[in-house]
């Protein structure tokens, strides 16, 4: 079922949470919405789900208006961050819920069939009987997946489904809901403030900064492409040099890189650490480490600049380096914005 | 034998203060607790099982006793379905005036009782604000039964709510927005999935509503008029026999009201150990805490 947005706005008191979003998730795609805390990511996804009002603008699912369409009747499954399972029931009964209360008369076998069907699914046989506390906590986000999925929901949202998990469980979850992803071609949207999940997991990733989208594209557009000096920093860590544009070249510490298409004046450039090389002789810009840092699969040097600038760079873990040693370094790749 | 090596004591907890603090907790327990209460079965027992027996059945204690019951049968149901509204409404919706609710609603813990008696003789009495109009549809309110029941209830209002809105907020929307999410109406969503994560807190709660409104006397007493064997509930009843020189008919019901407060206080302690009251508060799955305990 294909999602589109049309100028949401919502306003919680003063705060303007999300002003005026439009966006268009194709049938059986898997989207993220990413943005730092206070964002609007989570307020959009609960607008889509129903579980608040929209002040603004509309939300169709496919051709249906669902703007006034209330959550019940919605049919979206929504899995919460903190799982929101009942602690009171069984997890076969957490899963059966929607089912049971649903305007569909189902039979106690039919149910209990589908029951084991999705328990299969999420890979917990076998533990329908145990309560969530007796359950570990990934073991709960895949109940509440289970329990979502149950009443066939026309789309999926989800709001930090790995955000309580430890960073080995969430890798292997990410993985796993690709999997189901893939198998039942349900049209899903999630909300992460973690870059790395939204760009392992999605087939397009959403940027949302002070409620308004930054920039969209897939995984590999907003990497290479990004096109604001907030997604760039966002994205993942990046060194932040300030040079000069001039004639479609910046100029930053001797070195130069091109800029096409910018106008002259202030720049702002932000390297990736691995995008940084290391000499002890040769061109670049001169610098002296401060600090070597190892690493399983690689080295960090923190270096400074003549001019006093701090910048972190990668280099294979046989790179030869020393606190104090004096070397050059130069960039393989970069973004340059302008200032101001 | 080993020389015994003394630890030197912490702060405050050296012999003779722990010695001297227990004494004294424990000689004012016995004085001001269970010296009276030991006192009221002596006393309501001191001219024999037959005398006592006869002083309960007197017809005025036993109407008494009747009002009693009758007057929490009613009060203690309505204060529930109060309270459990009033915790719903401030914790799982927003609206203008919630705050201010919550501040109202904990008024009748601060107000003297007698102070709400005499406000409701203002209201509903003669010279009061709906008493000539009362009085014209011959609704008798003041020295009644519904008087009684009224001043119960004003009294108690606050206990049930008080009891669930802290345990509410504690466990937030998420699990009534699933339910909705799954379909579920909102009464199906109360019935199966709220009201079974309060219940005990619930339960408590009616405990304490309960013990005070079938012990309330201030409020009761400015307006029940105590019309002996009309309008004189169990308290009210107790002073009144006792004023009248009748030590043992007052000290046997009074220890009627005692094995009602004992058997109160048994099923707080009861519920307490469910994970009701202050004491433990029962906390829903924490995030990201692995499985406790194996299935038993």
């Amino acid at each position: 079922m294909k999602i589109y947005l049309d100028n949401v706005v919502k306003t919680f008191d003063t705060f303007r949470a999300v002003r005026g979003v439009t966006l268009e998730v194709e049938s059986g795609e898997l989207v993220a919405l990413l943005g730092p805390s206070g964002s609007g990511k989570t307020t959009l996804l609960r607008m889509v789900a129903g579980l608040e009002y929209v002040d603004g603008g509309t939300i169709r699912f496919g051709d249906q208006d669902a703007t006034d369409i209330p959550v019940r009747d919605r049919g979206v499954g929504f899995v919460f961050q903190h799982y929101a399972l009942f602690p009171h029931m069984t997890v076969g009964e957490n899963i059966a819920f929607g089912l049971d209360v649903s305007k569909t008369q189902r039979t106690r076998a039919e149910i209990a069939e589908r029951v084991e069907l999705l328990l299969r699914l999420v890979r917990l046989e076998g533990l329908g009987e145990r309560f969530p506390a007796q359950i570990s906590g990934g073991q709960r986000q895949r109940v509440a997946l289970a329990r979502a999925l149950a009443v066939d929901p026309k789309v999926l949202l989800l709001d930090e489904p790995f955000g309580a998990l430890d960073a080995n469980v969430r890798r292997e979850l990410r993985r796993w809901l690709r999997g189901i992803h893939e198998a039942l071609g349900i049209t899903t949207l999630f909300v992460t403030h973690d870059q790395e999940e939204a760009l392992d997991l999605a087939d397009r990733v959403v940027i949302l900064n002070e409620g308004k989208i930054v920039q969209q594209g897939t995984p590999e557009e907003v990497c290479r492409a990004p096109n604001s000096a907030f997604v760039t920093k966002f994205l993942g860590d990046a060194n932040r040099l300030e040079g000069t544009i001039a004639n479609g070249r910046a100029l930053v510490g001797g070195a130069e890189l091109p800029a096409s298409g910018l106008a002259d004046g202030a720049a702002e450039i932000f390297v990736r650490p691995a995008d940084l090389g290391w000499s002890v002789s040769g061109g670049g810009i001169s610098a002296t480490i401060t600090r070597v840092i190892d690493r399983p699969d690689g080295r960090r040097l923190l270096a400074r600049l003549d001019d006093g600038t701090s910048v972190e760079l990668d280099v294979p873990s046989d790179t030869l380096a020393r606190a104090e040693d004096k070397g050059a370094v130069q960039i393989k790749r970069a973004s340059v914005f302008r200032l101001g | 034998m080993r020389p015994l090596r003394r630890k030197p004591p912490r702060v405050g907890d050296s012999p003779q203060t722990r010695i001297a603090l227990m004494a004294f907790v424990l000689f004012f327990v016995a004085l001001l607790v269970l010296a009276p209460l030991a006192v009221i079965f002596v006393q309501a027992f001191s001219r024999g099982m037959e005398a006592y027996g006869a002083a309960i059945a007197h017809p005025d204690t036993r109407h008494a006793i009747f009002l009693t019951v009758v007057t929490a049968l009613i009060a203690v149901p309505v204060n529930t379905a109060f309270g459990v509204a009033a915790a719903w409404a401030i914790t799982k919706f927003d609206f203008w005036g919630r705050r201010f609710l919550l501040v109202v609603i904990e008024i009748p813990f601060s107000i003297s009782p007698i102070v709400a008696g005499v406000a409701y003789l203002f209201v509903y009495g003669l010279q009061g604000l709906f008493g000539p109009a009362l009085e014209a549809a011959d609704v008798k309110i003041l020295f009644a039964l519904p008087g009684i029941v009224l001043a119960s209830m004003f009294v108690t209002a606050p206990f049930v709510a008080r009891e669930l809105i802290p345990l509410m907020q504690a466990q937030g929307r998420d699990l009534e927005e699933a339910a909705t999410s799954l379909g579920a109406s909102g009464w199906r969503t109360f019935m199966s999935v709220t009201l079974p994560n309060i219940r005990w807190a619930l339960l408590y709660g009616v405990v304490l509503c309960n013990a005070r409104v079938m012990g309330e006397f201030g409020a009761v007493s400015v307006v029940s008029g105590n019309i002996r064997g009309q309008t004189n509930t169990l308290p009210l009843h107790i002073e009144l026999l006792y004023h009248d020189y009748q030590t043992a008919g007052a000290f046997a019901a009074a220890s009627i009201l005692t094995v009602l407060a004992v058997f109160t206080i048994i099923a707080k302690v009861l519920l307490e150990k469910r994970g009701a009251g202050r004491a433990g508060r029962p906390v829903l799955t924490p995030p990201g805490t692995a499985a406790t305990e194996p299935l038993a």
